[in-house]
């Protein structure tokens, strides 16, 4: 694994909990796929336009007009926990 | 002693008042029932793609020409990743490199001091959803659930950032009363504070004058009006400054604001902007602003405060009444329709920001519930210029005018507030007071000038108080020469 990785870090930044397995496994993918992004740096692309999205598109928008929402009973279907048209979560630890 | 210089940047955030959210057609102003106005984009639902709407496009660039910046001409959507519930994408769309509007600037004004404050960027992003914290002693930390509420969530958002070039709480104030009023001016947003649709993060720090080296910042999150940004910021200064003093050190942190104990308490240890873990969002085509598009926001812009302001200064209004009258929208448009109508641009702002303010506050009406019309202050000018009215007299006409008794010749005539200014009945009253007074005569003719005050007093009285004053005091003084 490269030196550079820090999985321990990047595990706590997507919130995943990782076996020591798990660890050792991720840590090697995650390094050929470094390993590739190295490769892909490196290639000459001097002169060539740099590209920011697969579609050679811009400016897909939309007018400013409202549609119909959700009813309430259907966006709250899915949710594990709801209170008086409110959805429910577990307490937030880290009041921002 | 160590002197000490505190460098504050704020970022404001601005709710957008578009009829439909920024990347979903569902309705902005949705009122208070909660989850009414949420779809699968907005919930984040499988499948579901987010489409910009244009008018709020429209609404940034304005802001960011408003602002002096340049409108970039190929920028990008970015996904601000973070774990906390109030966006249910566990990411919200921002803008990170490239985004639409770049360095800018905004003139502030302290008591007669201009600064200007540098505008780092001026950048796209969505609102989140409102979060209520409750718990068996109904108190965040105490708190047990969270209910959520997605109608906020997905709101157009912009974020104004401003350089570090902010030196005093009152510095800060003016700079957050001045964005409010280009923002309002621009017609993008009602930037209410104590509502939220406008918002202020402030980054405080401090260091010895003379150092060109950043101290450690603060974030001071929690300020819901000018008046308590200014304390808040004022208290961050005192304290980082103590804890310097005593050895200590600033930690990186946010802390939030407390407005009935006034002072800042420490919230959560900041993250780093690479926690963030930004990365341009895949469901987002990039923007491109041409030239054509750039030209038309920046020859849209209306005429901004400062230029108002400076107008109605250039007309002879002071700078205190420029500023009352630039504020107040109604009254704005009044003084400059009396004004093109010819009346006395000094006078008129005087009574607008004065008289006609003060009978609106006592009256709870507002300014178009009054009989008040341009026409009515041009006549009000015209007699008092002409000496039909004085001063005190003017007011009370203004007043009656604005209960709707008439105009004001019939205000002032069923008042019985008409001066005398016919030089004949003057020259009579004058006369009978003199020979009343021949002491008095006596003193001026022997060089003491302040029996003059006591015969105009005496005057006035005999008038009922509608003589023109400046006329018996000139008549006075031609009588009594030696």
């Amino acid at each position: 694994m490269p030196a550079d990785i820090d999985i321990e870090r990047v595990a706590h930044l997507a919130r995943i909990a990782l076996t020591d397995d798990e660890r050792a496994l991720y840590g090697e993918q995650l390094a050929h796929i470094i390993e590739h992004a190295e490769r892909v740096q490196a290639l000459p692309t001097e002169g060539v336009e740099p590209t920011s999205h697969p579609l050679p598109m811009v400016n897909a928008f939309r007018p400013d007009v409202v549609t119909e929402s959700l009813r309430r009973e259907d966006a709250l279907a899915g949710a594990p926990d709801t209170q008086n048209g409110y959805y429910r979560v577990p307490k937030i630890l880290d009041e921002s | 002693m160590t002197e000490w210089e505190a460098v504050i940047g704020i970022e404001t955030h601005v709710e957008l008042q578009t009829k439909s959210k920024m990347f979903c057609g569902c309705l902005v102003d949705s009122g208070d029932e909660p989850n009414t106005a949420v779809c699968p984009v907005c919930l984040a639902l499988p499948g579901a793609l987010p489409v910009p709407n244009k008018e709020a496009i429209e609404g940034i660039l304005s802001i960011g020409d408003a602002l002096e910046c340049t409108l970039i001409e190929d920028s990008l959507f970015y996904r601000k990743n973070y774990f906390y519930p109030d966006l249910p994408k566990n990411y919200q769309i921002s803008q990170y490199t490239f985004p639409l509007c770049l360095d800018g600037r905004l003139a502030v004004d302290v008591d007669g001091e201009p600064t200007m404050v540098g505008i780092t960027r001026v950048h796209m992003e969505e609102d989140t959803g409102k979060s209520t914290h409750i718990g068996e002693s109904g108190r965040i930390h105490g708190a047990d659930h969270t209910l959520l509420d997605f109608n906020r969530a997905g709101v157009p958002l912009v974020e104004v950032v401003s350089e570090p070039d902010i030196r005093s709480p009152e510095q800060a104030r003016a700079y957050g009363a001045e964005l409010q009023r280009v923002v309002r001016a621009l017609g993008v947003s009602d930037a209410r504070l104590e509502e939220g649709s406008m918002r202020f993060d402030v980054n405080v720090s401090v260091r010895p004058v003379g150092s060109d080296v950043l101290g450690t910042r603060t974030e001071v999150k929690n300020v819901n009006s000018l008046r308590s940004m200014q304390r808040a910021i004022a208290y961050e200064i005192t304290r980082q400054i103590e804890v310097l003093e005593n050895g200590g050190s600033i930690h990186l942190e946010t802390r939030h604001w407390d407005e009935s104990k006034g002072a800042t308490r420490s919230g959560r240890t900041k993250e780093g902007s690479e926690d963030y873990r930004y990365f341009q969002d895949p469901d987002l085509l990039p923007l491109h602003i041409d030239e054509a598009w750039r030209k038309r926001v920046h020859e849209r812009r209306p005429e901004l405060p400062a230029a108002k302001r400076a107008r109605y200064a250039a007309l002879g209004a002071d700078p205190r009444t420029a500023e009352l009258l630039v504020d107040a929208g109604d009254l704005a448009a009044l003084f400059e329709a009396a004004v093109s109508a010819g009346a006395e641009p000094r006078t008129v702002g005087i009574w607008l920001t004065g008289e006609v303010v003060a009978y609106l506050r006592r009256e709870n009406v507002t300014l178009d519930e009054t009989g008040l019309s341009a026409d009515s202050l041009v006549e009000l000018a015209q007699m008092t210029g002409a000496g039909d009215l004085s001063a005190t007299a003017a007011k009370e006409v203004l007043n009656g005018v604005l209960a709707g008794e008439g105009t004001p010749s019939q205000v002032a005539e069923s008042r019985d507030l008409l001066q005398i200014s016919d030089a004949s009945t003057i020259e009579t009253e004058v006369m009978a007071v003199l020979d009343q007074h021949p002491d008095a005569i006596e003193k001026i003719r022997d060089g003491d000038a302040k029996p003059i005050g006591f015969l105009v007093g005496q005057v006035m009285r005999a008038t009922g108080g509608k003589a023109d004053p400046r006329m018996v005091q000139d008549l006075i003084r031609r009588k009594t020469q030696a």
